[in-house]
């Protein structure tokens, strides 16, 4: 099969979330960054697809700048084929999910997988946009996937509990945990991915919807009571009259 | 013009964000001095969709088409599309739950309206419309700008109060043909938890990482969580390890919650988990290290042994439940 993976670079988990002093922007002097957890499944759960299916290509695609790149290797390490850059500073979902249709529309694809959301901008909506906006089906929150004749049987979260269904192929996935565990990169694919094709292409579209106005950190916290272990049930009163929340 | 919100329907009943949900559209529909259309797909009894109005519904649209009451994305965006362009939505308001997830993109697609998803609080409408939402997943909050005529905000669940005091509105069935063409995967079994409170949609949370020592001890924590009705949940090591299952791990990787009462029982709170369940209401610690980060961002503090407390409040608690 021919997989289309989309990869979005984050703030390492660890990373401590810190704004400029007029809210503007975030602070990204001494950040890590990764490639989007979620995305890594997708990635994972691509190269697994392919191997079932006795072959087949993965490509990666990102769309930011080139201070990405090094993640993009690593995809290209992990065991993509080929990665592809949209140039450009993305503003938002939207603007993402227009840049990878345009880009994606006339190559044949037989299957896009992206994370279920990227752990920065959490809005988890690049998968949905991409099925309208290339016609395909868009199932999120994939948990489980195989692929038989041109259909997909697949599982995924759904509130309360887990759906069983089934799509016909291209359609957009978004994986969630559990779909798979994430594959590291070992020497020989290190040195593989030096030599795979990185592709940078100019921005297509160009269009968003939304911009952040302005950012805010989380209320400070008033500070924690402290009780003795033999106090459960001076808690349980204060969770009742004075947290008022059982 | 209107606000146009869509109340899921949950097998003829709703559930509480739907209330939450209406409510917060009442509020917007105030503010730009309209009214809310509140748009529920499949059957439903009138008299059960009517009862939208008392939380600020002027108008319950229900789309009758029996194929509705099967989800899947595509079919039910377009006849939410459908409805919203023929009210005249200016702001179409659904919950951040998975069908909200589902929906809401595609729905922005065919309105080419901006979409602020995990909204927390009610929009700023003064000339420019803005609304804050979590970002870096709970480590901060970012106040979007939606620059389309038409806007879409999916509302984080316990985020905006329920409020209820209007009337019963008045239902007007629609059917919109929708047809299995417009159905893009096919539903082949929906397998719904029973006996458990579902995490994303529990007021109350009890969670324990590694210092439970092993999954053979959880009893203690599904006690706990029966007595006072609510979901369990774990730390990343202690699903990682397969002490419990993968939709237990709250956290930035995992599911971040926002429950009204979150009990953290032998976690030490890494900054990644402390991001999924920071914006719950209230944080209870228990934790045998003094020093552990959960205390830093909780409410109440027990420094003790979770195998030496968590018995005695849960008889506490058994004794609060029975005269209460």
């Amino acid at each position: 099969m021919k997989i289309l993976v989309c990869i979005s670079n984050v703030p390492d988990t660890t990373t401590k979330i810190t704004f400029s002093s007029d809210n503007k922007e975030f602070n990204k002097a001494g950040v890590q960054y990764i490639i989007n957890p979620y995305d890594e499944l997708a990635l994972t759960k691509a190269l697994e697809l392919n191997e079932a299916a006795g072959g087949g290509t993965v490509t990666a695609i990102h769309v930011g700048q080139a201070d990405a790149e090094p993640n993009l290797r690593k995809a290209l390490a992990v065991g993509a084929d080929d990665a592809v850059r949209i140039d450009a500073a993305p503003i938002d979902g939207f603007f993402v999910a227009s840049e990878i249709a345009h880009y994606a529309k006339d190559k044949g694809f037989d299957l896009i997988l992206c994370g279920r959301e990227s752990i920065d901008y959490n809005g988890g909506m690049v998968a949905g946009m991409l099925g309208e906006l290339l016609d395909w089906p868009s199932v999120n929150v994939i948990t489980s996937i195989s692929i038989n004749g041109g259909e997909a049987h697949l599982e995924r979260d759904i509130d309360g509990g887990r759906e069983v269904l089934t799509a016909k192929l291209p359609f957009v996935g978004s994986c969630q945990k559990e779909l798979t565990e994430p594959r590291i990169p070992n020497m020989r694919g290190i040195m593989m991915a030096r030599s795979k094709p990185l592709q940078v292409l100019p921005v297509a579209a160009n269009t968003a919807h939304t911009q952040v106005a302005t950012y805010a950190a989380p209320a400070p916290k008033a500070g924690c009571k402290f009780l003795e272990p033999t106090q459960v049930e001076e808690l349980v009163h204060l969770l009742h009259t004075e947290a008022k929340v059982i | 013009m209107a606000v146009v919100v869509f109340a899921e329907n949950n097998a003829g009943s709703f559930k509480k964000a739907s209330f939450e949900i209406v409510s917060y559209a009442a509020a917007i529909a105030k503010t730009m001095g309209t009214s809310v259309t509140a748009v529920v797909l499949g059957s439903m009894e009138d008299a059960v969709a009517a009862e939208l109005g008392t939380y600020g519904a002027s108008k319950v649209v229900k789309v009758s088409d029996v194929s509705l009451d099967t989800f899947e994305s595509h079919a039910h965006a377009k006849a939410l599309a459908e409805v919203a362009k023929a009210e005249g939505a200016k702001v179409v308001v659904l919950a951040n739950t998975y069908s909200g997830k589902a929906i809401a993109p595609r729905l922005s697609v065919k309105l080419s309206a901006a979409l602020a998803s995990g909204a927390v609080a009610l929009p700023e409408i003064n000339g420019s419309f803005t609304v804050l939402r979590s970002v870096f997943s709970n480590k901060g909050f970012a106040n979007i700008q939606l620059d389309t005529d038409v806007k879409i905000v999916s509302l984080t669940p316990n985020s905006y109060k329920v409020v209820a005091d209007g009337s019963a509105a008045a239902v007007e069935n629609r059917s919109l043909g929708i047809a299995s063409g417009d159905f893009k995967s096919t539903s082949v079994e929906v397998k719904k938890v029973t006996g458990k409170i579902p995490l994303t949609e529990a007021e109350l949370v009890v969670s324990a990482g590694r210092g439970l020592k092993g999954p053979e001890n959880w009893h203690l924590v599904e006690d706990l969580a029966t007595t006072l009705g609510a979901a369990t949940a774990c730390s990343k090591p202690v699903s990682d390890m397969h002490w419990r299952t993968h939709d237990e791990h709250v956290g930035q990787t995992g599911i971040t919650i926002k429950p009204n009462l979150y009990i953290a029982i032998g976690i030490s709170g890494a900054i990644q988990h402390l991001a999924g369940v920071s914006g719950s209401k209230v944080i209870v610690a228990i934790n045998t290290d003094k020093e552990a980060p959960f205390f830093k961002i909780a409410d109440y503090g027990i420094v003790g042994d979770a195998f030496e407390v968590l018995p005695k409040l849960n008889e506490a608690l058994s004794k609060f439940k029975a005269a209460n």
